[in-house]
């Protein structure tokens, strides 16, 4: 009798054991399931940061000044944490997007002009993105008059017709491909320590060059357009204020794979064109192209195949979102869940934007590097002008209640728009005067000689 | 005609002609007259902003106010939550078209002016949703007012009618003192109702279900997207969600409760009355994608012997609601399951005609753990409108509806 109950005592606990297991197992399961559910706006928009523009300006940063720059790395990458989680923690606590609460904050007039600065730095991007459209289809030896009507036309199928779950697991995909600049890195043998030592422990120098090559590393990494994205992100996926700490972890996810992407490309172009005194290269398909004979003809495809990938990415995305934040500032109807009719002005925009962006590039001359080094350039005075609308919004305690910035966020903030309107107004100085001490021998300088 | 932009902004005088203030605000205070600005806010830089009623004021033009007392009689502005702030709850401000059934932004307000006893009153007639409102706001003071009008003129307009206009107000105490009532949106489809909903920010939406009846708002539930109803659900305090939820049809109840954390759901059950919820908790118990997850238990079950005129008294007597009245199943002397009859059959037989010689051919039934598949696949192949479910006895406990297939079709597609 005794006997039995002792058994019966033991199975019991198994028993128990395994509905706990069982029990522990579901509920991570939903936790992950939330956490799945949550994620993809912050690595997405982060992700597409590094767009054709932004690989561009890379490239030339690790062509010209090898490994020294890579120690802007880190600060960006807070600077890129703080702005982004910023524009999450609005999006999750006031439920709505960055345009709306421009619109609903400071009135009808500032929103206007918001909007066509908008359109106008967004149009610049997408030029920017059949750009490297264009140039990596040209390594594959395809001619931009078929490549680039080919991807507009892809691109407006894909995120007409698609649901708004299919495109985000095609742009989550997308994310995956990045991969390539890693593979490229390692095949292009670099050196490690020294890389790893610039790294942390930099080597300054003081050259107006060397500033520039600044203005444009930051303007491109931290891309004004990908905030009103970001938030609609997560405003679209109803993430609400208990999932706020899924949000970041995007958001972290997001800055932090972003600048490993950076990192491998710089690595990449420091140990074979900078070594071999390549110096002078002017944008990504360039190198591509300088990558076969130094690092073989496996490291320039699959960089020129990253470079298609990111361009691709960032033009179905780049346009999308500006339709939308214009027409939703504005008022008029927007999303992929109206029909044309009922949204004339968004999908009229949408298709704009790619009939224009494409149809630049195909023009005969098209001077598709000045126009690539124009948009990160617009990107980058745009970008303080963005963020201190969101550091105005963000410290108010009637939109936000308790979610408003610590004092340690306002200060990298702010410290990042004055920053950049600093290198700004040196950019726009240096592009007037053309001061004749210095000698803009950095290719990136020749669109301020343009046409 | 007037624009709500157009007085904003604009300089007061009283009757002796000097100047008093900027018309800085307009309110309406909606307990007393839903759409008469029934004052203004004169801001003077420094000092305490003045108030001029209705009654003070003797006319009316863009960027002009003449006030019929002199400055001494206006009283000091305090504020009041019961006043509607023209340009703060409104401009630039989502709200609902009850009409459109569309959340849109207002670009601007349209005032006409009624001459009451030698003042002035403005009535609010007509949101501005529309291009002309936004041309208007990005031109004035840059282009002279007849201008913008002759611009404005050309452009085809979008206004909504005052009456059509549902504010999205948060805060339900203020919705209260605002007298916000939510007929109009009550009278909505409840899948309407939905999907302004979803446009909503959190807070809105919570606001907007608050002021629901516990009807509409079980309706309105049901129709959001799963992650939506959850949120929605969660911001409710537990004894709103039970009386909400015990108004939804089991199915979409137990749908409901298997989302929501642990926690939660077993606080509501607790608030639950006990029949509802043990009718819930019973469908808890099968997989979601299963039949028995799919199914609705609200069925009517009859003998197969019982005749047409027993069965319409049946339905009568127990008033049953016409949304589940799809068809009706039968049972044999066992009260094993023995078939349906579908609701077209029963209208068209005569009294007495037993329901035996009424059943629906072929004579199909799934069990409740067979697989979501399964049931697509017997709609399809029979072209059914509804499936009884049965359990290891035979004995039937449900029905799956063709919205039923049609909704968890979607959910797979998306």
């Amino acid at each position: 009798m005794n006997e039995t109950n002792a058994n019966s005592g033991a199975l019991a606990t198994w028993s128990n054991r395994g509905k706990d297991f069982l029990r522990r197992t579901r509920v991570t399961r939903r936790r992950l399931a939330v956490l799945l559910a949550v994620i993809g706006p912050g690595l997405i928009t982060s992700n597409v940061d590094n767009d054709a523009g932004g690989i561009s300006v890379y490239t030339q940063t690790g062509a010209q000044f090898g490994y020294t720059m890579l120690w802007s790395l880190i600060p960006m990458t807070i600077a890129l944490y703080v702005s982004g989680e910023m524009c999450a923690r609005m999006g999750v606590v006031t439920g709505k997007g960055l345009s709306d609460l421009i619109r609903e904050e400071f009135g009808f007039r500032s929103t206007f002009f918001v909007m066509v600065a908008a359109l106008a730095v967004d149009l610049c991007n997408t030029v920017a993105e059949f750009a490297g459209i264009a140039a990596s289809m040209q390594i594959f030896g395809v001619s931009k008059y078929i490549s680039v009507p080919l991807a507009a036309v892809a691109v407006w199928f894909l995120v007409v017709r698609g649901s708004y779950s299919q495109v985000e697991k095609i742009f989550l995909v997308a994310c995956g491909f990045y991969i390539t600049y890693i593979v490229s890195a390692v095949l292009a043998k670099p050196d490690w320590l020294l890389a790893a030592k610039e790294t942390v422990a930099p080597t300054l120098h003081f050259s107006t060059e060397y500033f520039l090559m600044l203005t444009a590393l930051v303007g491109t990494t931290i891309a004004p357009w990908q905030f009103f994205y970001m938030q609609a992100g997560f405003v679209e996926k109803h993430v609400g204020a208990k999932q706020y700490k899924h949000a970041r972890l995007d958001v972290i996810l997001g800055s932090i794979s972003c600048m490993i992407i950076v990192f491998f490309i710089i690595v990449c172009c420091a140990a074979t064109l900078n070594k071999n005194g390549l110096t002078n290269i002017t944008d990504a398909a360039q190198a591509a192209t300088a990558l076969t004979p130094l690092a073989g003809k496996w490291a320039s495809y699959l960089f020129a195949f990253g470079l298609l990938n990111a361009s691709l990415f960032a033009a179905s995305i780049l346009p999308l979102s500006t339709a939308h934040v214009i027409c939703e500032g504005l008022g008029f109807e927007a999303g992929l869940d109206r029909k044309v009719k009922e949204a004339p002005a968004f999908y009229g925009l949408y298709t704009g934007l790619l009939v224009v962006g494409g149809g630049i590039i195909l023009l005969p001359r098209a001077p598709l590097f000045k126009i690539l080094i124009l948009s990160q350039v617009a990107n980058g005075v745009w970008l303080p002008v963005v963020l201190i609308f969101i550091l105005l919004l963000i410290n108010r305690r009637d939109l936000m209640g308790d979610h408003t910035n610590s004092w340690g966020f306002n200060l990298v903030a702010w410290a990042t728009s004055i920053v950049m309107i600093i290198l700004t107004l040196i950019l726009v100085y240096t592009a007037i005067a053309q001061p004749s001490g210095t000698e803009l021998s950095g290719a990136w300088f020749h669109w301020l000689h343009w046409p | 005609m007037l624009h709500a932009t157009e007085v904003l902004g604009a300089n007061a005088v009283d009757s002796l002609g000097n100047f008093v203030g900027r018309v800085k605000e307009m309110f309406v205070e909606p307990a007393d007259q839903p759409n008469r600005v029934a004052k203004l806010m004169l801001s003077r830089g420094q000092y305490r902003p003045l108030i001029a009623r209705h009654d003070q004021v003797a006319f009316v033009a863009p960027g002009k106010v003449r006030l019929c007392t002199e400055e001494s009689e206006l009283e000091l502005y305090k504020p009041n939550e019961a006043w509607l702030a023209v340009g703060k709850d409104l401009l630039d401000q989502q709200i609902i078209d009850t009409n459109g059934r569309k959340v849109v932004r207002v670009n601007d307000i349209d005032l006409d002016e009624v001459q009451i006893d030698g003042n002035v009153e403005l009535r609010i007639t007509q949101v501005d949703v529309g291009l002309p409102g936004a041309v208007r706001r990005l031109l004035q003071g840059v282009v002279p007012p007849m201008g913008i009008r002759r611009i404005q003129e050309k452009l085809p307009p979008r206004k909504i009618r005052w009456e059509f206009v549902n504010l999205i107000e948060a805060d339900p105490l203020r919705r209260v003192k605002l007298r916000l009532t939510s007929e109009r949106l009550a009278a909505l489809h409840p899948a309407d109702l939905a999907e302004i909903i979803g446009e909503l920010s959190p807070d809105e939406r919570q606001g907007i279900v608050a002021s629901l009846d516990e009807e509409t708002a079980a309706e309105t539930i049901a129709e959001l997207d799963d992650r939506l109803q959850t949120q929605v659900v969660e911001g409710l305090d537990a004894e709103t969600a039970a009386d909400i939820i015990e108004e939804m049809s089991p199915d979409a109840a137990a749908d409901l409760m298997s989302h929501l954390e642990p926690e939660k759901s077993k606080e509501v059950f607790e608030e639950m009355e006990h029949r509802e919820a043990a009718d819930v908790r019973e469908l808890l118990r099968f997989e979601a994608d299963s039949a028995g997850g799919m199914m609705n238990t609200e069925v009517v079950v009859v003998g197969e012997e019982a005749t047409r005129g027993e069965v319409v008294d049946y339905i009568q007597f127990h008033e049953i609601a016409p949304d589940q009245l799809d068809n009706v199943v039968l049972l044999n002397k066992d009260a094993g399951f023995s078939g349906t009859v579908p609701i077209g059959r029963l209208l068209l037989a005569d009294a007495d005609q037993r329901m035996s010689e009424l059943i629906f051919e072929p004579l199909l039934s799934v069990t409740a753990d067979a697989s979501d598949k399964d049931v697509f696949e017997l709609f399809d192949k029979y072209n059914l409108r509804s499936l009884t479910v049965v359990n290891a006895e035979k004995h039937p406990i449900g029905t799956i509806t063709v919205d039923d297939v049609v909704s968890k079709l979607q959910e797979k597609l998306a």
